[in-house]
């Protein structure tokens, strides 16, 4: 596989050039990887890292510039060809094909067969083998992948990549819906395989993490190079300012939001999904943060308050009173507001238009019985297209257009035409970039100052430290304790969420 | 290669229209039939008997849009037939017997949409299921044969030559368009077409949104089934008998339609105004090929190219306006 005379070099991409109509995605980029080493791609959305990484995979075509792959001059026609030259794609949206066995993933499409019969057990060996280099020698070969969580499918993913006798993986942040914990076994596998010479290139929007795992960085910013160089010798304040273009001095502003009265209790409430009872109180104008790792139980709580999952048992007031049965619509008549952590599968409307997704749950304004009136209901998110400074032709164009920070802007001018007084937002910041996070906290906090109440929920504990007032820890389905956020530090949230103790 | 604005808008407006015209204009230029083809008598019978197929297509598109199917909707309209048939036989007044048809299938609907809901099965299975369901109890309400009926202005309704002669065409025809330009504006203009769409397109989303989803959909198979049996009403005013093995395999034929006119199996997507244009041409070509004396099965064929054709050139026109 590897062989001492292949040039340190395992990629260069010179003057890459990519335009679409009028918009310039990439200007004169040039990029190269080192052998066996993790490269962070960074940049905010839309400054071409996407546009970078389809160009070396063959899923798009540059219109100028030059590509060479071990030292050969490198033309992908498509990723198929890409994937055998030796470049895989390891994609936010996995892709595997569900119901199949970990071995039948691995294997899918290029079996081994004789007269049309599957040869397994050489291919059972070589998986195993694979999934035992990669550390991961637990996940069972027969176990239909989606028995397994989001990082052992990864680890499936990457063994595909492995057995493909791939020497370049792109990870497009691989680590957004993965615990911490799972995020530090990824770790662990990725520097091994650097090790064994793979070159990485590592997109993430998570600075910390492109810290603690890459080597050297590049940076893009409107499709141009703004920077490279070695990780070490670069803070973070210098990456994001690359990023950006401006200091970014103040990530979470701080305005005054005096508490008022409870507008939200739950008294040992208990979801047909949730583990065990939960209790909490919040009030006008607080943030209050819900931490924890993955499947402690957060979101179930939101979507049992929202009535989404039916409670089976407590007691939960909105607004002082007793909530009645949990239906979402009853919720919104109540002036609770959900944003859910899966912006494309349930957040948004993909196919359908801003204005839609904007409005679908408040139409009061627009009716003119018996009929709406789509002029005004277009101005109104022609509006928040702009407040939000959402980044889109109009209010006419498909939701699916829009990156993924500007989707999740709409999602968040959903909630803000609703005009919902307790707002539980479920990992808002979630695969979208510095800039838009900014404006999200900023949002959150002059929400708050107007007296509405917010729920957060993150696993990044630096902005449930810097946004909040209190801060629950959930651990295993239960709230294991809730503080003022200045007795809370980075580290005490981590071993709270891992231990239960707080 | 940019082309000015006007025309590609131009070219927007009269994409839905396309394949009707194509087919006009081709019809139009056989020598065999131009002569009679697009004349007005021609023009009046195809609209006739696109009726019937146009009213279960307004509220198929309704379904479909939402994401939905409904396999049982031929049945239905033979089962309203047969009621309306069985009514008028025993007595009833014309206009409730009509009445009475139309509930049937709303009915119906009712009875799929509530199914659908509760049980959380999928459109295809429940439908797929009240398809045999309603073509059973039709033809047991018929013994198994045609109902006769005494003629009464029931059958007026599709007849070619309309009785007060300034009606021009048939009163089913009248209904058919009025009720399209009321769909058409029901499906834009109003809450419950929002929420049509949102359901098609996503329907955790619009249950986020907070849209009472199951109470919609069973507004939508409600509304498709009075379509139906409205249809089922025609059929008899057709035929002046019930007959429970009429318009067997209709279903696909309104499906047809609906995705010939731009609606998307997988929801979010349909229009009025594109079924409708679907339900011509099958129409027109029916009547074409009829006129140029070919065989069943040319049609047969022709109209299964056009199904795949005119949803493949959809997805094209899609792709190119999401890049």
């Amino acid at each position: 596989m590897t062989s001492s005379a292949e040039p340190a070099r395992a990629l260069e991409m010179r003057g890459i050039g990519k335009r679409f109509g009028a918009t310039v995605a990439l200007a004169e980029v040039d990029f190269d990887l080192a052998r066996g080493e993790v490269h962070a791609l960074l940049g905010e959305n839309g400054a071409g890292k996407s546009t970078l990484v389809k160009i070396l995979s063959g899923a798009l075509k540059p219109d100028r510039g030059e590509m060479w792959f071990s030292g050969w001059p490198y033309h992908p026609a498509d990723p198929l060809q890409g994937r055998r030259e030796g470049v895989s794609m390891i994609y936010q949206e996995l892709n595997l094909a569900p119901h199949l066995s970990v071995e039948e993933n691995v294997f899918l499409g290029r079996e081994d067969r004789r007269a049309g019969f599957l040869l397994r057990r050489e291919s059972r060996r070589l998986v195993a083998e694979t999934l035992a280099f990669l550390g991961h020698p637990e996940i069972s070969l027969d176990l239909p992948v989606r028995k397994l969580s989001v990082g052992a499918r990864q680890v499936v993913e990457i063994s595909r990549a492995i057995l493909d006798r791939s020497r370049v993986l792109v990870m497009d942040e691989p680590t957004s819906s993965l615990t911490r914990e799972d995020t530090e076994r990824l770790f662990a596998v990725i520097r091994k395989l650097r090790d064994d010479g793979v070159s990485i290139i590592y997109i993430s929007h998570f600075l910390e993490e492109v810290q603690a795992v890459a080597d050297r960085y590049t940076v893009l910013r409107d499709g141009r190079r703004v920077g490279t160089g070695r990780i070490a010798e670069a803070t973070l304040d210098d990456l994001i300012q690359l990023m950006v273009g401006r200091k970014m001095t103040d990530l979470f502003p701080r305005l005054a939001h005096p508490r008022g009265e409870p507008v939200l209790r739950l008294e040992g409430v208990q979801g047909v999904r949730m583990a065990a009872p939960v209790s909490l109180e919040l009030r006008r104008g607080e943030i209050l943060g819900l931490a924890g790792l993955i499947g402690a139980g957060r979101t179930e709580t939101l979507r049992t308050v929202f009535g989404l999952d039916r409670m089976s048992h407590g007691r939960l007031e909105v607004g002082g009173r007793p909530a009645g049965p949990g239906l979402p619509w009853r919720r919104i008549a109540a002036g609770v507001g959900l944003l859910s952590e899966d912006r494309q599968g349930e957040g948004l409307a993909l196919g359908r238009t801003l204005t839609d997704n904007i409005t679908l749950s408040r139409f009061g304004p627009y009716r003119r019985r018996p009929f709406l009136s789509l002029r005004r209901r277009r101005q109104a998110a022609a509006g928040w297209v702009e407040r939000l400074k959402i980044k889109a032709r109009g209010p006419d164009q498909r939701v699916a257009a829009l990156s993924g920070g500007n989707q999740q802007k709409v999602a968040l001018a959903r909630l803000l035409h609703q005009e919902a007084d307790i707002l539980l937002l479920d990992e808002p910041t979630r695969g979208i970039d510095v800039q838009s996070k900014s404006q999200v906290y900023t949002w959150m906090a002059e929400s708050a100052a107007r007296g509405k109440a917010i729920v957060f929920v993150s696993s990044y504990f630096p902005e449930l430290l810097g946004v909040c007032d209190r801060i629950a820890v959930f651990h295993r389905g239960r709230c294991a304790g809730v503080r003022p956020s200045a007795e809370w530090t980075d580290e005490s949230l981590m071993a709270a969420s891992m231990t239960g103790k707080a | 290669m940019k082309r000015p604005a006007k025309i590609s808008s131009l070219l927007n407006l009269l994409a839905p229209f396309l394949g009707l015209i194509l087919v006009l204009v081709l019809f139009s230029a056989l020598p065999e039939v131009q002569s009679r083809f697009l004349r007005w008598a021609n023009i009046k019978a195809v609209a006739t008997q696109s009726v019937i197929v146009a009213l279960g297509a307004l509220g198929m598109t309704v379904i479909i849009i939402s994401g939905g199917i409904d396999l049982s909707a031929a049945s239905s309209i033979a089962l309203s037939s047969v009621i309306v048939a069985y009514a008028v036989n025993a007595g009833v007044p014309p206009g409730l017997a009509i009445l009475l048809g139309v509930l049937t299938g709303g009915a119906v609907g009712l009875v799929n949409g509530t199914l659908i809901t509760r049980l959380r099965l999928v459109p295809f299975i429940i439908t797929l299921g009240m398809m045999g369901i309603a073509r059973g109890l039709a033809k047991w309400m018929a013994n198994n044969q045609k109902i006769d009926a005494p003629l009464t202005w029931v059958n007026e309704l599709m007849a070619k030559s309309p009785h007060p002669s300034w009606l021009v065409v048939a009163p089913g025809v009248w209904l058919m368009a009025g009720l399209a330009l009321a769909m058409a504006v029901v499906l834009r203009y109003t809450v419950f077409g929002r929420h049509v769409f949102a359901i098609g397109s996503n329907e955790a989303t619009a249950r986020l949104c907070g849209v009472r989803t199951s109470r919609a959909k069973v507004a939508i198979y409600t509304l498709s089934g009075l379509f139906c049996g409205l249809a089922g009403v025609m059929e008899f005013s057709r035929l002046t008998v019930g007959d429970p093995t009429v318009a067997v395999g209709l279903e696909l034929d309104i499906i047809a339609a609906v995705v010939i006119g731009g609606g998307s199996l997988s929801g979010g997507e349909g229009s009025i105004l594109g079924s409708m244009v679907g339900v011509f041409i099958m129409s027109f070509l029916r009547n074409g090929c009829t006129m140029m004396g070919w065989p069943n099965y040319v049609q047969e064929i022709i109209i299964g190219v056009i199904i795949v054709a005119a949803v493949s050139l959809d997805q094209v026109r899609h792709r190119r306006a999401a890049s």
